[in-house]
């Protein structure tokens, strides 16, 4: 996640497989517009794996299906923004050639197994499609590869459960099944958008297991979209956290777990129930995300933070490295040196207040 | 081309977590398509059951036609009699004034309808399922155009086009009253399966087809459209039925099928005269033809429908 300024339309480095920049959706709707994704940006490398967090709402799978170009246009737009895949831009492609890119280079696993799949076609015949398609092989051969990919994710009697059909099958093995399909031509990038959300929690961490070691086996990179900061801790390299449709923090996932900066990734960590005693009320984060419509001006978080002062209500901050840690980078101006923050004729004395946030964010670190 | 993939099972193996599924227990069920079940639905329905027989063997009279027809349908093997003759071991279901044979006239009848019902349904069927589809899938304004289309079609007085229709492409072809029965039906097929399209293509399914890239073609045809043909086949059996009876109806009134072909509905037009003389065969039997064929018809859709039900389980 090193931060390269590339002007636009300069493809990254050729280790970077995918390199989104300042891309923003909006969805025109009856009321108005909803900036779903509002200036977000990202790379990972070959092989990386990525976890962008947020909760409901932030953007996150609209960020996905943007990627995939799978979004309806209208009602969405991609008002700016590139997208960078294995050097080429995405959003420049023709649709001819983004259905190749589809199901070959990058893959997607979803969050619903139960209606995922297409009830009137076999297991075999809905992994095989995607095979037959993109790697031009015959009928038999797409069959043999489905299954195949249904013993390596660990599906008993493959060759049998290959004919059978997806009403035959519970939650846990459609969902082997969903990444049997979209590790079937060996994509470069899977992103699975809540993969295990719909799952028991059991089953959860066998999905998540099997993921991870496809993805290691394959040398795939992955982003994974959840809201469950320990799906991410438990799987990727890197994190991005969302919030409001802007990334307003990322880093190593030890870093933005363990060494949150914003403001927002320290009260979602300590909303975790299990950092709360017995018997107490459990930590929240006061207040509720900005109208969709009327977002705040400046930073989207401000009126919920705890930290607020002077410039958060005005001026928007920007995503950036601390000068304390150059290995992460937050969008909160807290950690912007106050020589550099905006409105300091207006704001006479700078406010003291960054050097108290920072001990309280030291208090929630776990062990 | 096929390059080797990267994940093959002949590399390790995925760890004992990640492996098989503990609650996966190895069961030999055998592996049911959706047809096999439905089919295992539709048994159950005894009427329908017993209609499929009924339309059974008036298809094979249909297909069948003169083999088992005792006389030729031209021919007139009675001899004139006013108010013909009644049933009789010669002539089973007797006799016009003319001297006609009226079971051959029914059998005969039979191929009429089964040929004008199964192939105006056809058409309608086919036009309907493309209009829909295509209507259903694209939106914007080709479903606008489309539909608008159908609203015109349904805004025509149905029975009067056909009647002019009938008239002006050549009375008494049973490939003109295919054609205009076809092409005249296939509105209400159109709007069932756009309706079912606008549901199914934001289906998960979907959207995890257009992820693996398939095209918006294969799509329609061979993701959604097997999804949305449970209520479709249902409405064109009923369709079938109705067409059917259209049939008899436009020929009794003398817009169909011409005088000299027995069409149902040609033999219930001469009963009309012949009642007077209490000569209840000519209507009777072509009469109980056209209320069996059509009954049946209806059952087999009523049992159609419960086994296509998707939410419906074995």
């Amino acid at each position: 996640m090193t931060e390269r300024v590339l002007g636009p339309g300069v493809p990254p480095p050729p280790d970077v497989l995918l390199e989104v920049r300042d891309l923003r959706t909006y969805f025109h709707v009856m009321d108005g517009t909803v900036p779903a994704v509002d200036g977000v940006s990202f790379s990972i490398k070959r092989g990386e794996t990525m976890g962008l967090v947020g909760e409901s709402g932030c953007g996150k799978s609209v960020t996905s299906l943007t990627i995939m170009r799978l979004l309806d246009i209208p009602p969405a737009e991609i008002v700016t923004g590139e997208i960078w895949f294995d050097g080429r831009d995405l959003l420049r492609l023709p649709e001819a050639e983004m259905r190749e890119v589809r199901g070959n280079d990058i893959t997607m696993i979803f969050q619903e197994p139960m209606t995922s799949l297409n009830p009137v076609f076999t297991i075999g015949d809905q992994i095989s499609e995607a095979v037959v398609q993109h790697r031009h092989v015959s009928q038999k051969a797409g069959w043999d590869r489905a299954v195949e990919m249904l013993r390596l994710v660990g599906i008993p009697g493959p060759e049998r459960r290959a004919r059978q059909y997806p009403h035959e099958m519970s939650g846990g093995m459609r969902q082997r099944v969903m990444i049997a399909m979209a590790l079937a031509c060996d994509p470069k990038l899977v992103v699975a958008d809540e993969p295990t959300t719909a799952l028991d929690v059991t089953i959860q961490a066998q999905i998540l297991e099997l993921i991870k070691a496809l993805q290691q086996e394959s040398g795939a990179a992955l982003l994974l979209i959840t809201h469950d900061l320990a799906v991410v801790a438990e799987t990727v390299q890197q994190a991005a956290v969302m919030y409001a449709g802007k990334i307003i923090e990322t880093g190593t996932v030890e870093d933005v777990i363990l060494r949150p900066k914003h403001p927002y990734t320290e009260g979602l960590l300590r909303s975790i129930p299990s950092h709360v005693p017995r018997g107490q009320r459990l930590n929240v984060i006061k207040g509720t995300v900005p109208n969709p419509f009327r977002m705040p001006s400046g930073c989207r978080f401000e009126p919920r933070c705890p930290y607020a002062f002077e410039p958060c209500h005005e001026f928007e901050p920007p995503l950036a490295a601390p000068p304390a840690d150059q290995s992460q980078q937050v969008a909160c101006w807290l950690h912007v040196p106050e020589a550099l923050r905006p409105g300091r004729a207006a704001v006479a004395p700078a406010p003291p207040v960054p050097t108290e946030a920072f001990v309280q964010v030291e208090s929630v670190t776990r062990q | 081309m096929a390059t080797t993939p990267k994940l093959t099972s002949a590399g390790p193996a995925v760890g004992p977590t990640g492996g098989t599924a503990a609650a996966d227990v190895e069961v030999a069920l055998e592996s049911l398509s959706q047809w096999q079940l439905a089919w295992r639905r539709f048994k159950r329905h005894k009427m329908a059951l017993m209609g499929l027989g009924i339309f059974g063997v008036m298809v094979g009279i249909a297909i069948l036609g003169p083999i088992v027809m005792p006389y030729n349908p031209l021919d007139i093997p009675g001899s004139p009699v006013p108010g013909g003759t009644g049933p009789s071991l010669q002539h089973l279901f007797g006799t016009d004034s003319t001297g006609r044979d009226v079971f051959t006239m029914v059998l005969n009848g039979a191929r009429i309808s089964v040929a004008i019902g199964f192939f105006s349904m056809t058409i309608a069927g086919l036009t309907g399922v493309v209009v829909g589809a295509v209507s259903g899938f694209a939106g914007g304004l080709v479903d606008n155009v489309l539909m608008r289309l159908v609203d015109v079609l349904f805004a025509i007085p149905f029975l009067f086009v056909i009647l002019v229709a009938a008239r002006f492409f050549g009375q008494g072809s049973v490939v003109a009253l295919i054609l205009i029965f076809g092409l005249l039906s296939w509105p209400l097929i159109a709007r069932l399966v756009r309706a079912s399209f606008l549901s199914l293509r934001e289906a998960d399914f979907v959207e995890a087809a257009r992820a693996v890239g398939v095209s918006n073609v294969r799509i329609t045809f061979r993701h959604i459209l097997p999804n949305a043909l449970g209520p479709v086949i249902v409405a064109m059996t009923l369709l079938m039925a109705s067409n059917i009876v259209l049939e008899a109806f436009v020929s009794y009134l003398g817009f169909g099928i011409s005088e000299d072909q027995t069409s149902w509905g040609n033999a219930l037009s001469n009963a009309q005269t012949a009642l007077i003389f209490g000569n209840w065969w000519w209507a009777f039997f072509p009469g109980m033809a056209i209320a069996l064929t059509v009954l049946s018809i209806n059952f087999i859709g009523d049992g159609l429908r419960d086994a296509l039900d998707p939410r419906a389980r074995l």
